[in-house]
């Protein structure tokens, strides 16, 4: 896992000397910097060492002291900057997640045993656009129809309304509200297809005839037989998906302007603000190795024939 | 008294891409309290498809059910999903051939037991775990309260078998099917199991259905058998006749494709030449036609139907060849002679 995390520090570090970008110090310098100024600077940040000694002073602040840094835009603590942002993007993340495996699951599973009807179909077709519908046209579309300032029916606040949590709890739900249902939209959607298609296959294995052959209602065969095999690799999914959201949702913290881990990392690219972009990507592959780390654990608990091998 | 079971006609078609499959075409047989059947056949003879139907599993929206199944009366095959429910499990339990994937993998063994006691009778957590416990026990698994917490996956072949054994028997039920329960085992585990089945049969007075496309296995447990081929029953004898006196063609290819200790050992087994008929497009006349070394011109547009023997109105066979001809055939087949030579034998005395 640390290895790891090195590993994407440093491919972010050579990524960023590697490929042209704007000069830090000459952004930090202002409009009309004199070339002095911009030289102090340069030497302030380091730039004017090899990348591999910015690097190496980097990850010894990092080990050391837990800091990640300042920012080359306004000298923030990156780290300060990301603890600030997190719980917008944790806020956004869980609240999608509970949507789309409540409406995932209840989709699929309803799809997978009236499999073939016409309730199926209509489900599956409505899924298949949902997958296919890109979150910021979906994210645009839901704020022209709703919001309460450009809806065409104003009954949700509109974009960058976000009021964190803490603050004003009841402000806090209304305006993730659309952002919720637009991320967990496609998300919804593929669990719902991923779900109805392993359980249409689990309801076809010999335990489930097992079940049936007991005497167990269909309800039990279904809820407690079917999709408690049919359900694994939704854990799987839903575990890697929401390391990969906690990351940064860019496209809905985009859209509808919620500050967020997406748009920081979104507004240190655009300001070749490395120290921010490296915290932000560092915090998406831990983010990412933990959820792996999670799922492998969470297979034990749901398996039983993982836990001695 | 009537039979336990009673299965009268049935017809199973499935509405397949390829055409409709006639799984099951008109089968009746009967089994009575505390006897045991034996369905014999190759796979795709319909022996499962049968017995499914008759518990309500082969429910399915392009299956066409016709005919009744009468369990004590109560014609299973008109019974609501609900009432079939509580007969399942309850009063007729099954068993099924592969023991690893008929247990459900998530679930502790024990558990899969409580939860079919739970499903049939009102009882606590902890009598259900101590009934579980000494069903575990009855049927052979040893330290029954250590291993009601293992997985199947822990379980060896044989013990899962006994597992799902329990688990059948569990709400004391008067007619257990077992459908090919040693194929997927071990050679002397098979043993093993179908003692224990025979054992349990007659401890606990209940009938039994063993489906198996061996004749070798039922040869020991079973009063009575039925021979199926192509969804029909073929002959339908007491055990003991079957074996002693078999009249049709299949049977004899059969018994003729199992070893027996009372031969040389050195005699080779005859295997019954070609493969089972498409259930789609059966042959014409009597479907086992195209396999059958006695075949006659007529018997390729005469379907033959099940009809009790001159002699013996309890032995039915459904073959167009005369009783008398058979006997004298297998008389020859048991002599040692192959079936070519039969032919020629007893056409030379006049075939009909």
């Amino acid at each position: 896992m640390v290895v790891l995390l090195i590993l994407v520090s440093f491919i972010t570090f050579v990524i960023f000397y590697l490929f042209p970008s704007a000069d830090p110090a000459q952004l930090r310098a202002g409009r009309q910097p004199n070339p002095q100024l911009v030289e102090q600077i340069r030497h302030q940040l380091n730039l004017d060492k090899p990348f591999y000694a910015q690097y190496w002073l980097y990850m010894k602040q990092l080990v050391l002291h837990g800091d990640f840094g300042r920012s080359y835009q306004n000298n923030i603590q990156v780290r300060q900057q990301i603890f600030d942002r997190l719980p917008a993007t944790i806020s956004l993340t869980v609240g999608a997640a509970v949507v789309w495996l409540v409406v995932g699951i209840t989709v699929g599973t309803i799809s997978a045993v009236k499999s073939r009807s016409a309730i199926d179909r209509i489900a599956m077709g409505g899924a298949l656009i949902g997958i296919s519908a890109p979150v910021y046209w979906l994210g645009l579309v839901s704020l022209y129809l709703f919001s309460n300032d450009i809806g065409v029916i104003k009954i949700f606040p509109g974009s960058g309304s976000y009021v964190p949590l803490s603050q004003d709890p009841t402000k806090w739900f209304t305006s993730l509200i659309l952002p919720w249902l637009v991320l967990a939209a496609a998300f919804a959607a593929f669990y719902a297809r991923l779900l109805r298609s392993n359980l249409v296959e689990v309801m076809g294995e010999d335990y489930i005839r097992t079940a049936r052959a007991k005497g167990l209602t269909e309800r039990r065969v279904v809820l407690r037989h079917g999709i408690r095999s049919a359900i694994t690799p939704i854990v799987t999914a839903a575990g890697l998906d929401i390391g990969i959201l906690l990351g940064g949702a860019i496209l809905t913290e985009s859209v509808f302007n919620i500050p967020g881990i997406g748009r920081l990392a979104y507004e240190s690219i655009q300001n070749s603000d490395l120290p921010m972009i490296q915290g932000t990507v560092l915090l998406g592959a831990f983010f990412i190795i933990l959820a792996n780390l999670v799922v492998d654990i969470g297979y034990a608990f749901i398996d039983p024939r993982v836990r001695y091998s | 008294m009537s039979p336990l079971l009673e299965v009268d006609d049935l017809h199973v078609q499935f509405e397949t891409e390829d055409g409709i499959v006639k799984a099951v075409d008109g089968v009746s047989f009967s089994v009575d309290r505390g006897k045991v059947l034996g369905i014999v056949g190759e796979s795709g003879s319909g022996k499962s498809v049968s017995m499914l139907t008759v518990m309500g599993l082969s429910r399915a929206r392009n299956a066409t059910i016709t005919g009744a199944a009468r369990f004590d009366g109560q014609d299973l095959l008109k019974a609501s999903n609900d009432d079939l429910r509580g007969v399942r499990g309850n009063d007729v339990a099954m068993i099924f051939q592969d023991p690893l994937s008929s247990l459900h993998p998530f679930y502790k063994v024990g558990k899969q037991l409580v939860e079919g006691i739970q499903s049939h009778q009102y009882m606590s957590k902890a009598q259900a775990r101590q009934r579980a416990i000494e069903y575990l026990g009855m049927v052979g698994i040893p330290d029954p309260a250590r291993r009601f917490d293992s997985y199947p996956h822990e379980f060896s072949g044989g013990m899962r078998q006994r597992a799902m054994i329990a688990m059948a028997l569990v709400n004391e039920p008067r007619l257990l099917i077992a459908d090919e329960p040693t194929t997927a085992l071990d050679v002397t585990v098979q043993a093993q199991i179908l003692d224990l089945i025979a054992r349990l049969q007659r401890e606990l007075d209940m009938a039994v259905v063993m489906i198996t496309h061996d004749l070798g296995v039922v040869a020991e447990v079973t009063d009575a058998i039925a021979v199926m081929y192509a969804g029909r029953v073929v002959e339908y004898a007491s055990t003991l006749d079957i074996f002693r006196s078999p009249e049709h063609p299949y049977t004899w290819g059969l018994l003729q494709s199992i070893p027996r200790l009372d031969r040389p050992r050195d005699e080779p087994l005859i295997p019954i030449p070609g493969r089972p008929p498409s259930l789609i497009t059966l042959p014409t006349g009597c479907s086992f036609h195209p396999r059958c070394p006695y075949v006659q011109e007529r018997h390729k547009q005469v379907d033959p139907r099940l009809e009790p023997l001159p002699d013996d109105p309890s032995h039915r066979v459904a073959c167009l060849l005369t009783s008398d001809t058979r006997k004298r055939l297998w008389q020859e087949l048991s002599a040692g002679k192959a079936p070519e030579e039969a032919r020629e034998e007893v056409v030379e005395g006049g075939f009909t």
